[in-house]
């Protein structure tokens, strides 16, 4: 990129890093123009996250060499990271929620002894900031108070605050409904028209498209191509990330819906602290249809379906399961609901669905361990475990192939196999389905994608969550959007996503 | 990076690391014994020589050993489901009465054997009821089991002082014991297994509850490693979110898990009581129940490394007592601290020597130490 004549804000050349055997990041280049926004793009382990931190100062290159601004830079530390005036804003927020905006933003950078210098100092210069960029935030207000789009915008105006000439943003819209994440991009392109450097490190292709001017690519720790955004393809970009061909859409027929399987009726469900996190929600999913629920993540989707698998007692309401009612406001067991068919993947694989330092083949009879098959007598039956373990590897591709080793060792892709494998094999009449794709490589997508709609081929009636709007309009047959505890609409998969979008934003609601 | 460093093979994560630190424990208590001037070379060879350079010192060492494998094998039961039973030493106490009970009503008219299995049973319900109540408070009520366990031992104590000070005691008797029990009611000694190894011996101890000890430690292995409870307890221990998502029952998994390892610190009563002093003293237990948490941490919880913690720990109490009776310049104090030391390096400090291992296998053969960490990101 260096002969395009722009000036270079960064500049990386050769950088290499391992963990042990794991070799992070690989002779990496990477040129990053000033008053330009960079994406990287790359499959979850792909060292997107560890290049950003040597850059950052987390961590420090074995070798290679960094230049900002055209001079050569030593970044051993966050603080000389901003020093050299790069800021970052994480994908988990570093903000301590029981402070106030203006707290947070000192945080770090308090000046004297006694704050109350430091304090108005920081009111005046963060006012002029939130001018300058149009990051309109109350400085006064608690964090725990402000939804996580203005969270974000905090995390960005503490990087400003602390001079950062170029910024990096680590997944940013993870958090984001589409409106936030368009407004946060155009937040981006202000920033990069007041002359900063924006670094978006990113997996989403359809993100890279809508707001970068460049994208690098990277596979397997190392930089496969680098290409200008308006001179690329959202094929071409996938490829490179995985390294073959991907199919982007999924394939599927008309549904064929036939009975009712689960029916939901006036669900509400209340969390630990008494706030009503699901409203009177009711819904229905038939034999050989995927209903999908579209929503930004904490409006209540986890509380519908830990109620509805009996993992979390409900306040009040009826769920059917094939014609019978499920004790949801009881005492409902998860092993008794998996025997009567309800298979459920959950949205959190690595505390609820799956237990991290067992070996593969003890996770997948996780739930379904009292099952004859694997019992005999007072014992466990291990060989007929590591049997049942050794055919689902086989038929879902996991890998690598091997029942003994420990399950933190395999890749958030075939981990989330490893629990699709369990739930779908046990044929169930019910599969409820959440964040199937969530941290899992673009290649694992597509065959979880196709293993679902089979399922639904099959007849099962399926319940897909997901935060991914293009995952659930690629697979849903019926879509219902939940906001703030509600099913705010109902729509085909035909809904274009400016119209979800608004129903995930509670615009609906307003309305009506 | 969720895990940087690449995983250990098995014999550098179970054999290597406790072995760096136990020779780091001995070199710091090398130190102590050198302030307070005498030879550390000297006492070493002491406290080896005391453990096992006589039969007698080895059917010590392995008597003492027998406690603590008793005593391990229940803490590391609780820990398997995540619980910290710190209350084996009150359970062993309790579970006391359960074999002295048997023993005292029954040493006229049956045959030593049918006694043992009435002594296994009494210890280890005794013991399991003894932990029945704190884990019933930290299922039902989140009362930490930690506190209610370590109560539970200062309750224990003062119960069985009343007991052996009132209605255990021999009447005209002027210790609180209970009476020695009749030839019928002692275990039979396992001198003829050190002779088997041509040792000469006139007297140890050890007795038949070192085998049964053995034989604990293949059923605990069973339970925890093949069994359906076993994988319910462990998915509990790892992950109660999972366990809950698997639909176990949390207060049931705690309150089984909780009455087995109070059973088998119950069980560890038998080794004294039954097998050597043939009577219910005061402080039997004599602080069996705190070793048995340093023995489960340098075992890993595992009875493969149980047993052999136990015996070491047997011979610090063996061999320590040899070198406070030859140096007198190192009292009974210095030994605990000697003790404290070892448990401080491979118990509560196991987790130190463990990256630095870890940087150097990975170094050393980077191609065939684990795998490429593909979700090494996030």
């Amino acid at each position: 990129m260096g002969e395009t004549g722009g000036q270079s804000a960064i500049r990386l050349k050769g950088i290499n890093k391992s963990f042990g055997s794991v070799h992070a990041n690989r002779d990496i280049d990477l040129d990053v123009e000033r008053g330009t926004i960079h994406g990287i793009i790359g499959e979850n382990g792909a060292g997107k996250s560890t290049l950003m931190s040597i850059l950052y100062g987390f961590y420090q290159a074995d070798s290679g060499e960094i230049f900002v601004g055209g001079a050569p830079a030593t970044i051993l530390t966050p603080n000389q990271a901003i020093a050299a005036g790069i800021g970052m804003v994480h994908q988990h927020f570093m903000l301590v929620d029981n402070f106030t905006v203006l707290e947070n933003i000192i945080l770090g950078a308090e000046g004297a002894a006694l704050l109350s210098g430091g304090i108005s100092r920081a009111r005046a210069e963060l006012e002029r900031l939130e001018k300058e960029y149009g990051l309109e935030v109350d400085p006064d207000a608690l964090i725990e108070d402000l939804p996580v789009g203005l969270q974000q915008r905090v995390e960005i105006l503490k990087a400003l605050y602390r001079g950062a000439d170029i910024l990096i943003l680590d997944e940013p819209t993870g958090v984001l409904t589409p409106a936030e994440a368009d407004h946060l991009f155009r937040i981006l392109r202000q920033l990069k028209d007041q002359g900063k450097t924006v670094v978006l490190i990113t997996h989403k292709l359809r993100e890279i498209m809508a707001v970068t001017d460049n994208v690098s690519v990277m596979r397997q720790g190392t930089m496969v191509a680098t290409r200008k955004t308006a001179e690329t393809t959202v094929e071409e970009l996938a490829e490179l990330m995985v390294g073959r061909r991907v199919l982007l859409r999924v394939d599927k027929g008309e549904a064929s819906p036939a009975d009712v399987k689960l029916s939901v009726e006036g669900l509400t469900v209340r969390d630990s602290r008494g706030v009503t996190m699901v409203d009177n929600v009711s819904l229905e999913v038939r034999a050989g249809e995927i209903v999908g629920i579209a929503g930004v993540a904490g409006n209540g989707q986890s509380q519908l379906i830990e109620a509805i698998s009996g993992i979390r007692r409900a306040e009040s309401g009826r769920v059917l399961l094939d014609g019978q009612p499920i004790r949801v406001t009881g005492s409902a067991d998860p092993a008794e609901l998996r025997e009567r068919g309800l298979a459920h993947v959950p949205e959190d694989r690595h505390h609820m669905g799956l237990v991290l330092q067992f070996e593969e083949n003890e996770n997948s009879i996780l739930g379904y361990h009292g099952a004859d098959l694997y019992n005999s007598g007072l014992f466990q039956n291990i060989d007929a475990i590591r049997d049942d373990a050794r055919d689902k590897i086989e038929k879902y591709d996991i890998r690598p192939p091997d029942c003994r080793l420990k399950t933190a060792n395999f890749s958030g892709g075939n981990q989330q196999k490893i629990v699709l494998a369990r739930e779908m094999e046990q044929d169930p009449t019910v599969l409820i389905v959440a964040q199937p794709t969530r941290g899992v490589d673009v290649g694992a997508i597509e065959f979880i994608h196709r293993r679902i709609i089979e399922m639904r081929d099959a007849g099962k009636a399926v319940l897909l969550v997901s935060v991914e709007l293009d995952e659930i309009r690629s697979l849903s047959d019926r879509i219902l959007v939940m906001f703030a505890g509600r099913v705010v609409g109902e729509r085909g998969p035909e809904a274009t996503e400016g119209e979800l979008g608004l129903l995930m934003a509670g615009v609906e609601e307003e309305a009506a | 990076m969720a895990t940087p460093y690449a995983k250990l093979p098995a014999w550098a994560d179970y054999g290597l690391i406790p072995l760096i630190n136990l020779v780091v424990a001995f070199f710091v208590a090398g130190l102590v014994v050198l302030l307070v001037g005498e030879s550390p070379i000297k006492a070493a060879t002491l406290l080896v020589q005391g453990a096992f350079g006589s039969g007698e010192g080895i059917g010590y060492t392995l008597f003492y050993a027998t406690n603590f494998i008793f005593t391990g094998l229940a803490v590391a039961v609780a820990f398997h489901c995540g619980l910290f039973n710190i209350g084996g030493e009150g359970q062993a106490y309790f579970a006391g009465l359960g074999v002295a009970v048997p023993c005292l009503l029954l040493d006229g008219f049956l045959p030593w054997y049918l006694i043992f299995l009435l002594a296994i049973a009494g210890s280890a319900l005794l013991g399991a009821l003894w932990a029945l109540i704190p884990a019933y408070l930290q299922a039902k009520r989140g009362s930490h089991i930690v506190i209610t366990t370590i109560m539970f031992n200062f309750i224990a104590a003062s119960v069985m002082v009343y007991l052996l000070v009132g209605m255990l005691k021999p009447a005209g008797s002027m210790a609180p014991q209970t009476r020695t029990f009749l030839e019928n009611a002692h275990l039979p000694k396992l001198d003829w297994l050190l002779e088997l190894f041509g040792a000469s011996i006139r007297s140890t101890p050890l007795n038949l509850s070192f085998i049964l000890a053995l034989v604990m430690s293949g059923v605990v292995w069973a339970l925890i490693w093949r069994t359906k409870l076993g994988y319910e307890i462990r998915t509990m221990g790892f992950s109660p979110t999972a366990a809950r998502y698997a639909g176990i029952n949390e207060v049931r998994i705690i309150i089984i898990t909780m009455m087995i390892s109070g059973a088998l610190a119950g069980m560890m009563a038998i080794n004294p009581v039954m097998g050597d002093q043939h009577r219910l003293q005061l402080d039997f237990v004599t602080g069996a129940g705190f070793v048995g948490i340093a023995v489960a941490l340098m075992g890993r919880s595992h009875p493969a490394g149980i047993i052999p913690a136990a015996i070491l720990f047997g011979m610090l109490y063996q061999g320590g007592a040899e070198i406070a009776f030859e140096m007198p310049n190192i009292s009974r104090d210095m030994i605990v601290i000697i003790q404290g030391l070892v448990i401080l390096f491979a118990g509560a400090l196991e987790n130190m020597f463990r990256p630095a291992v870890q940087t150097a296998f990975a170094s050393l053969r980077p191609k065939s130490v684990g795998l490429e960490a593909k979700n090494a990101e996030g």
